[in-house]
């Protein structure tokens, strides 16, 4: 794990010019024993690779798109925003051999959305993991080590936080400005990264503050910020990576809410396929399934993928939950 | 504990001005004001555009401002929606409140429930099939986009099916002739409802005391004498008929909601209860020779259900989040509907009015869930 990396390759040179190799080799030969122990830990679960398996399935849909607009699809027909088949008189039209999964209402087809959503998904997903992972880290580290009025801050804004219900919150926020994607992923990275993630993260940063090899490194003559950055937060990023995962989902969630709602300004994405589909009164018309299944199911199964990842995860690096 | 419940009141009033604070900069943050509504009319002069600024306060200071705004809204003035003109806001919350709180009170308990019961169910036959299939339906249900299994929940049971309504509060063909409005009716079966769940609580907290076998029997007896009522109440009124149509309509909406949180409560309390069935004291009634059942309900359920209880704050904000959706796809007239309609037609007084009302309730119940804590658990610190 991260931390044996630490309590090798402390502050002091000294302490190690024993050893024959740089120090960064041994760090580096240390990080990947721990990967590849936990990911044998993580291969003995099925359903954190069930859900790997699915992200993967997405990431090649996202990959191919550009392809094969570059190839096989002429982009006038299967442009996912601008496209029409006007080959076809009627509109949405089933599936067929040049649509495999028919068109829409205006004559876009449906694979091509599918595929062309997956990318600003995974791209909405990255930013607010990314987002969270900062700001939960960073505030779970400080608040837990300098503790007093700013852990107590940072833990009622927390709390209120974790109460607030999100989808309320930005539906009116989407009416008081204009939400694209990445200001949706910034928001839910923000909200997530202040709220639950930080109480966890904090937690375990107070365990590791008491640890010897902290006060070994305070000894060493560390400043905070050294010990914060090069012991806490080193040691906090498992368990903030599985919040990222959270994040993740939840980001998917709410952007599809929200652009099944109509309230986002943004070019394509799964909710707006189903939106769309509601707009034209083809809702309940489950005889056009194409119209509402393939958008629907990927949301969910990509949620769905992140959230089994994650909990895959949880039983490794949360510490409450190993069973080793 | 009055202490503690005292302290936690004021933490949430102190709390809920923050909120009304935050509330108040996103809306102040707006480039313009509703002076300039009238931007687009040529035949003002600037000098009236100023005069109808100073009239409505726009050209005080932002914190002057700040507190007029607050001022009227402790005083119940939430201004007056544009999109319902030319009802206030606050009227429309008073209509439009309670179907909300229904939707979410009877959802909020049965899923709590539900989860709780078939979580315990479920630690406790650990492994095997059932096991595997609940919990990937269990993660199903809570990762699935809920929209569209308001749907799906739509065309199975009122569409193909056709048990059910399709969606809305009533059904017009049916209140045509009605003598009273849908509010009046409904009202009443709230009344209902309130009166009948706390002579059922009552009967449940009196009947603690006798001995076991008759207990079951007076429960069972009081459920039986309150049923009785409800229904020899509701044919004295003789709006029986339509009171049922609102319960038909009522149904659907709850059972999606139901199903869409109670999942998260079922994995957490089977997580939980797997870590309780390590204690010690488990062992030791299990060495005394004591039922299956007893040790699975009194002893293993009941010190599980503190994590679970503490995950009910998150379980309350997904329930508000899940009304919301449920309500806008089952047409549902509530709080969730009217606050999406406002976004969606920029009527910002009523959305505003409906995110406090929102806040408002997160808050309550937040207040509950600890206060509810607090009664189960006398170990936790009332400091």
């Amino acid at each position: 794990m991260a931390q044996a990396t630490k309590t090798i390759g402390g502050p002091s040179p000294e302490s190690v010019v024993t050893l024959e190799m740089p120090v960064w080799r041994i760090r580096l030969m240390l990080l990947w024993r721990s990967l590849r122990a936990n990911a044998a830990l993580f291969a003995e679960n099925p359903i954190g690779l069930v859900g790997l398996a699915i992200i993967f399935f997405f990431f090649l849909m996202a990959l191919a798109h550009p392809i094969l607009m570059a190839t096989v699809w002429d982009r006038n027909v299967y442009h996912p925003v601008v496209g029409i088949d006007q080959t076809i008189p009627f509109h949405p039209s089933p599936p067929s051999p040049t649509h495999l999964l028919g068109t829409d209402p205006l004559g876009r087809d449906i694979l091509s959305q599918l595929m062309w959503s997956a990318k600003s998904e995974f791209f909405l997903g990255t930013v607010a993991a990314l987002v969270t992972l900062v700001i939960a880290t960073t505030v779970g580290a400080v608040s837990a080590f300098y503790g007093g009025i700013v852990d107590s801050l940072f833990m009622r804004l927390a709390d209120l936080i974790i109460m607030t219900p999100v989808v309320t919150l930005l539906i009116v926020l989407s009416t008081l400005m204009n939400v694209t994607l990445i200001e949706l992923a910034f928001l839910v990275g923000i909200l997530s990264g202040f709220g639950g993630a930080t109480i966890i993260i904090k937690s375990q940063a107070l365990t590791i503050k008491v640890r010897t090899f902290i006060e070994a490194a305070r000894v060493a003559g560390g400043s905070n910020t050294h010990l914060i950055v090069k012991h806490i937060i080193p040691n906090l990023l498992p368990l903030s990576f599985l919040y990222m995962m959270f994040t993740v989902t939840n980001a998917i969630f709410l952007e599809a809410v929200l652009s099944f709602f109509g309230l986002l300004n943004i070019r394509m994405s799964w909710g707006l396929m189903i939106h769309t589909t509601e707009y034209c009164g083809y809702l309940l018309d489950l005889k056009r399934w194409w119209l509402i299944f393939p958008a629907s199911l990927s949301i969910t199964f990509l949620c769905a993928a992140f959230y089994l990842v994650g909990r895959a995860l949880d039983e490794i690096v949360n510490p409450r939950l190993r069973r080793r | 504990m009055r202490r503690y419940i005292v302290r936690r009141i004021i933490q949430n009033v102190l709390t809920f001005f923050l909120f009304l604070t935050v509330v108040y900069i996103m809306m102040d943050a707006q480039p313009g004001d509703y002076a300039n509504i009238y931007l687009q009319d040529p035949r003002l002069t600037p000098d009236q555009r100023e005069i109808l600024r100073s009239r409505l306060g726009l050209d005080k200071p932002v914190m002057e401002r700040y507190l007029l705004w607050l001022k009227s809204f402790i005083q119940g003035d939430f201004g007056i929606s544009f999109s319902n003109y030319p009802r206030p806001v606050i009227e429309v919350i008073a209509e439009r409140a309670p179907r909300t709180l229904v939707l979410f009170l009877s959802a909020s308990v049965m899923s709590f429930y539900m989860g709780f019961v078939a979580g315990k169910i479920l630690a406790w036959r650990r492994g095997g099939l059932l096991e595997y299939a609940t919990t990937i339906g269990g993660v199903g249900l809570y990762t699935i986009f809920t929209p569209w299994f308001a749907l799906m929940m739509i065309w199975i049971f009122a569409f193909t099916l056709d048990i059910f309504p399709i969606g809305k509060f009533i059904n017009p063909v049916i209140w045509l002739q009605a003598p009273v409005g849908a509010n009046y009716v409904f009202y009443r079966m709230l009344l209902t409802a309130l009166v009948a769940s706390l002579v059922l609580f009552m009967v449940l907290v009196f009947s603690r005391r006798i001995e076991p076998r008759r207990r079951k029997l007076a429960r069972w007896g009081g459920a039986v004498v309150v049923l009785l009522g409800i229904l020899a109440f509701w044919r004295s009124t003789g709006v029986g008929v339509y009171a049922l149509d609102i319960l038909r309509h009522l149904a659907l909406p709850i059972m999606t909601l139901t199903l869409i949180s109670f999942a998260g409560t079922m994995l957490l309390t089977r997580n939980s209860m797997l870590e309780t069935l390590r204690e010690d004291y488990i062992m030791a009634a299990r060495a005394k020779g004591l039922p299956e059942k007893v040790i699975r309900d009194k002893h293993a359920a009941r010190n599980a259900m503190l994590p679970v209880i503490t995950s009910l704050v998150f379980s309350l904000a997904f329930a508000l989040d899940g009304g919301v959706i449920t309500e806008s796809v089952f047409s549902w007239p509530g709080m969730g509907r009217t606050l999406l309609i406002a976004a969606s037609t920029e009527d910002i007084p009523m959305a505003v009015g409906a995110l406090v009302f929102t806040g408002t309730l997160a808050l309550t119940a937040h207040l509950v869930a600890d206060i509810l804590y607090a009664y189960l658990d006398p170990r936790i610190r009332y400091a």
